[in-house]
């Protein structure tokens, strides 16, 4: 009877398989290595004639980019990963976005001491621009917050929170859980805050809001006016700029604030 | 530029404000206007322009004046433009900076940048058209009659063909850019497939690869922007191209880290380098994976992260015993002191100067004052 597979024999037989097809993996993987090696040859190519025709494309479009970023993430590519990359040394995209993130830090830095590190995606935007002048390129939110995510990589505390449809960015490590962001929305649309206001929109205890208000006043992200009136108001600096045009003196601004 | 009514800039009830660049300057067609630069400011109901140095020459035009707008590329010695066509004025127009003008268009030229979000928002209101939902005092001129319309009619045609044909061209642009981005990414997904082979059989351990192989492999990753799936390392993440780099990183950081106490945040590390190199960048990751290779290529500098996640390089003759002992020494002396005025009495940023002070209460030589008022340290005299 020749009934394959059965048996001892055949048990021995598999393990002499599995040996030889560990034996091709020796190979292949090394063939892999040489295979990937050419094909990469190959695909610099392609990408050299991809530059000569649409680097500028590259350059001019900011919506050209975030296709471009998106198509890189969707594969499992990352075109900002290295400076020493193809598409940074063929596209010149790396250049671009590592000087922004200079940028950044420098505006974040020097803004530091007035918002605790806090600084809402318009006002670095502009700052941004005209830190850049007149004769470079322009830069979309867009290219910021992909400069920004990465930022993140050197431990320097950058996040962004959503707020009101935009964001916050932060650029310090302080400790900002779901309470402080969600109290940071809230302020969003005048600037300020108050427990009144917390409680009754959050539904939360006395204690719990002024937890969160007295964190944000420690880490310097909020401003506290006692004379305001009926109850304290804790403002954002990082907030203002939404109000108040830099052109407005402090009369119209007042006036603007409903 | 006979559209525009003086106004004061303030905003209506219901009116908000959604975008404002500075450095903007009007052009009556193809002219320049008799204005200095100022701000643009876009509203969900109008669009305001305000003189930079004379606030009182403020004036504005309802948003539903525009029929359609377009952008003009920056060129040698001219800025980003962003051209508007518009109706004409209603008969009860308020009066404006001009009675009356030859054109039927306007620019807003952008000195100072800032087009590309601003046209993006004037997009998504022009869509959303938020003025017809909400009723402002001022009334919004929509540009009827007969005699306007007969006007309006010839003149829309030309401006509609000219859509038309800007569109096709830019189309073909864009699709043959996308086109080709789209199959040269196809090659860069068998690039990605053929390295995760690659990665699964070194963790298997299927591949006697040498070192050598594996150092290869790694800088096609790193060319390719792949991430590193193998967790088998010889030299920490680098390859030859990051052992490089921190080599000159150890050469090139000795002298500011001196100068600053020797201990630098990688943020800083990331400006200050970059700023010097001009061209060809480090990216961030770039950086952090030189840093990581310096204690195996026995450089005198290391890469140290603190408890926050705060990345720092320091010099490896920094002896932490004696910044810890001089910070006591600061602080006794001084009598308490926050992170601010440490900061400021060493010359370190108020970074540093936190992790320093947090670093000596761990070692049981501080205590804080933690209130509103922010954090302080004093002498431990328990």
């Amino acid at each position: 009877m020749h009934r394959r597979g059965v048996g001892a024999g055949a048990i021995a037989k598999k393990k002499l398989a599995e040996a030889k097809y560990k034996e091709r993996g020796t190979v292949l993987a090394e063939d892999q290595i040489v295979q990937m090696s050419k094909q990469l040859e190959t695909f610099k190519s392609n990408l050299e004639e991809f530059a000569s025709k649409h680097k500028q494309e590259i350059r001019k479009n900011p919506q050209f980019r975030v296709q471009f970023q998106e198509m890189c993430a969707t594969i499992g590519v990352d075109p900002l990963a290295s400076g020493k990359g193809f598409w940074s040394e063929m596209l010149g995209v790396g250049d671009f976005y590592y000087e922004l993130g200079v940028q950044i830090i420098e505006v974040c830095l020097a803004l530091k001491h007035r918002n605790g590190g806090l600084i809402t995606l318009d006002e670095l935007h502009q700052r941004v621009l005209k830190g850049r002048g007149k004769y470079a390129q322009d830069v979309s939110q867009d290219d910021l917050v992909r400069a920004i995510k990465k930022l993140k990589v050197m431990g320097s505390g950058f996040g962004m929170i959503p707020v009101g449809g935009s964001y916050l960015v932060q650029s310090v490590p302080a400790e900002l859980n779901m309470d402080h962001t969600v109290v940071l929305q809230l302020a969003e649309k005048k600037g300020y805050v108050t427990v009144s206001e917390i409680r009754g929109s959050l539904k939360w205890e006395r204690e719990r809001a002024c937890h969160v208000l007295d964190h944000l006043l420690k880490e310097g992200l909020a401003w506290l006016d006692s004379q305001a009136g009926a109850e304290a108001q804790y403002w954002l600096p990082a907030l203002f700029a939404e109000l108040t045009s830099r052109d407005v003196t402090p009369e119209e601004a007042n006036q603007m604030t409903p | 530029m006979d559209r525009f009514s003086w106004s004061n800039g303030l905003l209506e009830i219901n009116e908000t404000l959604v975008i404002q660049q500075r450095g903007v300057r009007l052009y009556d067609g193809d002219d320049k206007a008799k204005l200095n630069v100022g701000a643009a400011l876009l509203s969900t109901h109008r669009l305001i322009w305000r003189d930079a140095n004379n606030h009182d020459c403020c004036m504005a035009m309802p948003l539903s004046q525009i029929i359609f707008f377009e952008e003009q590329a920056a060129g040698i010695g001219k800025s980003a433009k962003i051209v508007i066509h518009l109706h004409p004025s209603p008969a009860n127009k308020e009066p404006g900076p001009y009675q009356n003008s030859k054109y039927s268009f306007i620019k807003l030229s952008f000195k100072e940048h800032g087009q590309i979000e601003f046209y993006r928002r004037l997009s998504e209101e022009m869509t959303q058209k938020r003025w017809e939902n909400t009723a402002v005092s001022q009334p919004i001129p929509t540009g009827t009659g007969p005699q306007a319309g007969r006007t309006r009619a010839v003149g829309i045609v030309g401006i509609e063909r000219k859509i038309e044909e800007k569109r096709k061209e830019t189309d073909k642009n864009i699709s043959e850019a996308f086109e080709d981005l789209s199959k040269l990414m196809v090659k860069a997904k068998e690039m990605v497939e053929l390295s995760r082979s690659i990665a699964n059989k070194i963790k298997d351990k299927q591949g006697d690869i040498t070192e050598d192989e594996t150092i290869r492999f790694k800088s096609y990753l790193l060319s390719m922007g792949i991430a590193n799936p193998v967790t088998r390392e010889t030299h920490g993440s680098g390859t030859h191209y990051h052992m490089q780099l921190a080599k000159q990183l150890g050469g090139m950081l000795q002298a500011p880290l001196e100068e600053r106490g020797g201990m630098m945040a990688l943020t800083e590390v990331y400006c200050l380098v970059n700023r010097a190199r001009g061209l060809e960048l480090l990216s961030p990751e770039d950086l952090l994976n030189a840093c990581k290779m310096f204690e195996s290529l026995k450089l005198p500098l290391r890469l140290r992260v603190f408890d926050s996640g705060v990345m720092v390089v320091q010099l490896q003759s920094h002896s932490e015993e004696e910044m810890i002992a001089s910070a006591l020494d600061n602080v006794t002396e001084k009598g308490s002191l926050t992170a601010e005025e440490f900061a400021k009495l060493l010359g370190l940023s108020v970074l540093l100067s936190k992790e320093r002070l947090l670093l000596a209460e761990k070692m049981g030589h501080l205590c804080r004052d933690d209130s509103v008022e922010g954090l302080r340290f004093y002498p431990n005299c328990f």
